[in-house]
């Protein structure tokens, strides 16, 4: 009934406006959320969504150990054996880094991407992966900015895998301490403002004064949200808080220290929470509590998690939920995201690939999709920067956008079908596919990479274009199922998840 | 027709108000009829590192700037090869900018020194976000200058906005279309066979966005073929030097050319970080040198290749901020604050150097130690974006920009 008026209302609304508007206005069309998913198409929905895209055989172990068991192993990484083919991978990548070191070059962030190329393909860890990819991305640094190039690695091992399904304020006490953050956040050269203090510091490269940039994404992007009722007032506060939260010689091997003499002694007030004077580097931990706990917090976190895994505009009863979970848990990521997986709205129509691929998404599922055996990934790197997405190499402290726009562009379109002709041709440098493993018939060569049934346009444009070669060059032999192979990955069917 | 003209009027009288009315602007709106609707095209070149302005458009009449520069101050001009290029007794170019005279006494190069941003900032990282995302101090602006720079209106061309590279620069980003272009031969989809049934997928596909993003890609790819089709000879003699910015600046010439509908290109040229061994033997050779001659040398053959054509184009040039006014130690300069800016084209008020001199005695210094910034990199840009593309949003292109100062740089 309340439904049903909603819809008249609608109607109602759309009637007084001139035609070619209403296709612009949002519509939250949440209806889709109540529809259930088929059995199979939930085995689908669930690989695509908890790890980097199906391989062969998946379907078929997920359906043998049951979709409930499945995710709760995924949710406990700990418990499964990790891949030694990724392991060997890692192994080697790391001996190339450590050459390079010796020889005095910098890590690239090409060259230490390879890894998260190779975790992302062999991992049996999974989710685990998707949500280091998920959670850096949220706690944004650029490896390309200064010592960033240093900090970087350190800060993904250290601050971000560890704390990926544990409890957000462990996570975000790693992220504030990390030598990466405050350097790319200019926090580490925030001065309390005292003239005598910044003439005294002057000779240790501190900073001018106060800097509010950490403060402000502390806030903006790493907790509350934009509108989660902080004031310029607060994010001044905040900045105070952290002042003296510095690095120990960054353009080494940088270390967090506390120095005192930068910090602001004097009382301060947050979100309405007072702090006293005189509390040292305490001040910042205060405000990380403050934050941590905060219902926004509760609230903002766990809609970047329902747009990362629901749908660009997930229904707010789910926000709702999930955030209750947060709060009533202190913030459990775990607890978080079993909510969200056990709830209706992850396995309905309205979730069902709702999501673009991004360019990591789309390149890794491709890999996986079709077996391919990677020994080098640079090539594959370059490829995820051609489609858009240099990987720790964004510029804002944003990260990516979490939305489907994102990665639409004709630039970006193009790059993918290039792409997928490259791998159905097998002509990606470093990564070997083995065409025999391709059933000639393209309904059956598509079905291998996409799971399931391509759409009748896709299969009708890949009979078109296979019965005009044969009539242009007769003699020629029938393209090979590794070809079919590699239309269907570039076709719309594959961009989304 | 009326309504547009309306508009037009009052964001005019907006510019009034700010003290500001460029004679072109004023003569847009009381002319009796709407100038020609030819699209007029935005170049933008980034120099990426931080060039050392002082030694590009050098200050020969200022005296400290030889006193602070005993090592790597380019000689005074005297004729010979290795001094400085007078341009109006007091500036001059890098001998390694001589392509660049010609174009300067034609009147269509402006020269906008001690130009630059109004943060503080001397992070590469930082200044070129805020350079390009148009809000110097602020972090999360999501798209470019360039991109909200692009007129409203909706645009048949597929290719209106292009970066030149296989990324989408950061200047074009934003809701409006723009496609990166790593070359104008590498845009398609390579394999044919591939291309035909991509096209029919896409154009069938029940997925809306797919559908509609898919549409204009092979709609740009076709106008693209059209371009590839075509081989291109650079007219006149022209010479594009080797290298990126060469080349590029030879796409974007056969883009405009082509007539494909392009309204803006950008593309950037890095290097210009030069702490260490700025100059050779002698100030006028070395890596600054060596990327001088490649941009002169770019900037040139593209005026000359694209001939009566740069009455519709302008060119801009900048960098994230310039260099301290007093060599170092090590034959370099390090992070300093204004710069200079160029500007070329046919509309293009040139042949003279714009800007408040700000001088170079340790008083007048910024900080008592680099060139102060008397012209804000958003009145360059602002104007370029007002005049040249005809967008007087300017509050819009650039937020938080109050005090718009237009130099005059456009020809009437």
């Amino acid at each position: 009934m309340r439904r049903f008026l909603a819809a008249g209302a609608l109607l109602i609304a759309a009637a007084a406006l001139p035609a070619g508007t209403i296709s612009k206005t949002p519509q939250h069309d949440y209806d889709r959320f109540e529809k259930k998913l088929s059995k199979d198409q939930s085995i689908l929905h669930a690989l695509n969504r908890l790890t980097f895209g199906p391989r062969p055989g998946d379907v078929a172990a997920v359906k043998k150990l049951g979709i409930e068991k499945w995710i709760d192993v995924q949710l406990h990484p700990d418990r499964l054996a990790e891949n030694p083919d990724l392991e060997s991978r890692l192994a080697r990548n790391a001996s190339r880094q450590e050459t390079a070191g010796k020889q005095g070059k910098q890590v690239a962030p090409a060259q230490y991407a390879q890894e998260k190329i190779y975790r992302a393909v062999y991992s049996n860890r999974q989710l685990q992966e998707v949500l280091v990819d998920f959670w850096y991305n949220h706690f944004n640094v650029d490896m390309s900015k200064g010592a960033d190039r240093n900090l970087t690695p350190a800060y993904e091992r250290d601050a971000i895998r560890p704390n990926v399904l544990g409890k957000f304020r462990d996570l975000l006490e790693a992220t504030a301490t990390s030598p990466a953050m405050l350097f790319y956040l200019d926090n580490w050269q925030s001065v309390a403002v005292d003239p005598t203090l910044e003439r005294r510091l002057k000779g240790k490269r501190a900073g001018r004064g106060l800097n509010e940039n950490y403060g402000r994404e502390l806030m903006e992007l790493h907790t509350l949200g934009v509108d989660g009722g902080y004031t310029q007032k607060d994010v001044t506060e905040v900045a105070r808080c952290f002042t003296g939260w510095t690095i120990d010689s960054p353009r080494q091997q940088g270390v967090f220290m506390f120095r005192p003499a930068m910090h602001d002694n004097s009382e301060k007030t947050v979100l309405g929470v007072d702090i006293p004077a005189g509390g040292g580097k305490e001040d910042g931990e205060k405000v990380l509590d403050i934050l941590a706990r905060h219902p926004s917090t509760a609230r903002f976190i766990s809609k970047e998690l329902a747009q990362r895994f629901v749908a660009d505009d997930p229904p707010p009863i789910l926000i709702h939920r999930m955030a209750q979970t947060f709060q009533q848990t202190d913030g459990d990521i775990r607890a978080v995201l079993t909510t969200m997986f056990e709830s209706k709205e992850f396995f309905s129509q309205g979730a069902f690939r709702a999501k673009m691929k991004t360019p990591l998404e789309t390149v890794v599922s491709a890999v996986r999709a079709t077996g391919a055996r990677v020994d080098s990934a640079g090539a594959l790197v370059n490829q995820i920067a051609t489609l858009g997405e240099p990987l720790y190499r964004k510029i804002e402290p944003t990260g990516y956008s979490n939305l489907n726009a994102e990665w639409v562009n004709s630039s970006a379109l193009l790059a993918r079908m290039n792409f997928a002709m490259q791998l159905g041709q097998n002509r990606v440098a470093g990564v070997q596919l083995d065409p025999s493993r391709f059933s000639n018939k393209p309904s059956a060569a598509a079905r291998q990479v996409l799971f399931s049934d391509a759409s009748p346009q896709t299969l009708q444009a890949i009979d078109k274009e296979l019965s005009a070669e044969k009539r242009k060059n007769p003699r020629r032999p029938p393209p090979s199922g590794a070809l079919i192979a590699g239309l269907a990955i570039g076709s719309p069917d594959f961009q989304r998840r | 027709m009326t309504t547009r003209r309306v508009f037009l009027k009052s964001s005019a009288m907006a510019m009034v108000g700010i003290g500001s009315t460029p004679a072109w602007l004023s003569r847009a709106l009381y002319a009796k009829d709407a100038p020609s609707p030819r699209k007029k095209i935005l170049v933008a070149i980034f120099q990426r590192g931080a060039m050392d302005g002082l030694n590009v458009a050098i200050p020969h009449g200022e005296s400290a700037y030889y006193d602070l520069r005993p090592n790597i101050a380019l000689p005074r001009p005297d004729g010979t090869e290795d001094s400085v290029v007078d341009l109006d007794g007091f500036f001059g170019l890098h001998p390694s900018l001589r392509p660049l005279k010609p174009i300067y006494d034609a009147g269509h190069l402006a020269v906008v020194h001690a130009a630059g941003s109004p943060d503080p900032t001397r992070s590469h990282f930082d200044a070129q976000d805020y350079m390009e995302s148009g809000t110097p101090g602020i972090k999360t602006t999501g798209d470019g200058w360039l991109n909200r720079a692009l007129p409203a209106e909706k645009s048949k061309s597929p290719v209106r906005a292009v970066g030149l590279g296989p990324e989408i620069p950061r200047a074009l980003r934003g809701p409006k279309d723009a496609v990166a272009i790593d070359s104008i031969e590498s845009f398609q989809v390579r394999n044919p066979a591939g291309a035909a049934a991509f096209e029919k997928m896409y154009e069938g596909t029940h997925d809306q966005i797919l559908n509609g993003t898919g549409r204009e890609t092979f709609e740009a790819v076709k106008l693209m073929q059209s371009v590839q089709k075509r081989s291109y000879t650079p007219a006149k003699g022209a010479r594009y030097p080797n290298g990126k910015l060469g080349q590029e600046m030879m796409q974007i010439a056969r883009l405009i050319k082509a007539n494909v509908g392009l309204e803006v290109a950008f593309t950037d040229l890095r290097g210009w970080d030069h702490h260490v061994n700025e100059v050779g033997a002698k100030s006028s050779v070395g890596q600054l040198a060596n990327l001088l001659t490649q941009f002169g040398q770019a900037l040139a053959a593209f005026y000359t290749d694209l001939g009566d054509r740069m009455a519709e184009v302008s060119v801009v040039t900048m960098s994230e901020f310039g260099r301290t006014a007093k060599e170092n130690g090590a034959r370099g300069t390090d992070h300093g604050h204004a710069n200079v800016m160029f500007a070329l084209g046919g509309g293009i008020k040139g042949g003279k150097v714009y800007g408040d001199w700000p001088g170079m005695q340790r008083e007048q210094l910024y900080e008592e130690r680099d060139l102060a910034v008397t012209t804000d990199f958003r009145d360059v840009l602002g104007e370029l974006v007002a005049g040249q593309m005809g967008n007087s949003r300017i509050g819009e292109v650039f937020p938080g920009y109050e005090n718009p100062r237009f130099r005059g740089i456009l020809a009437g």
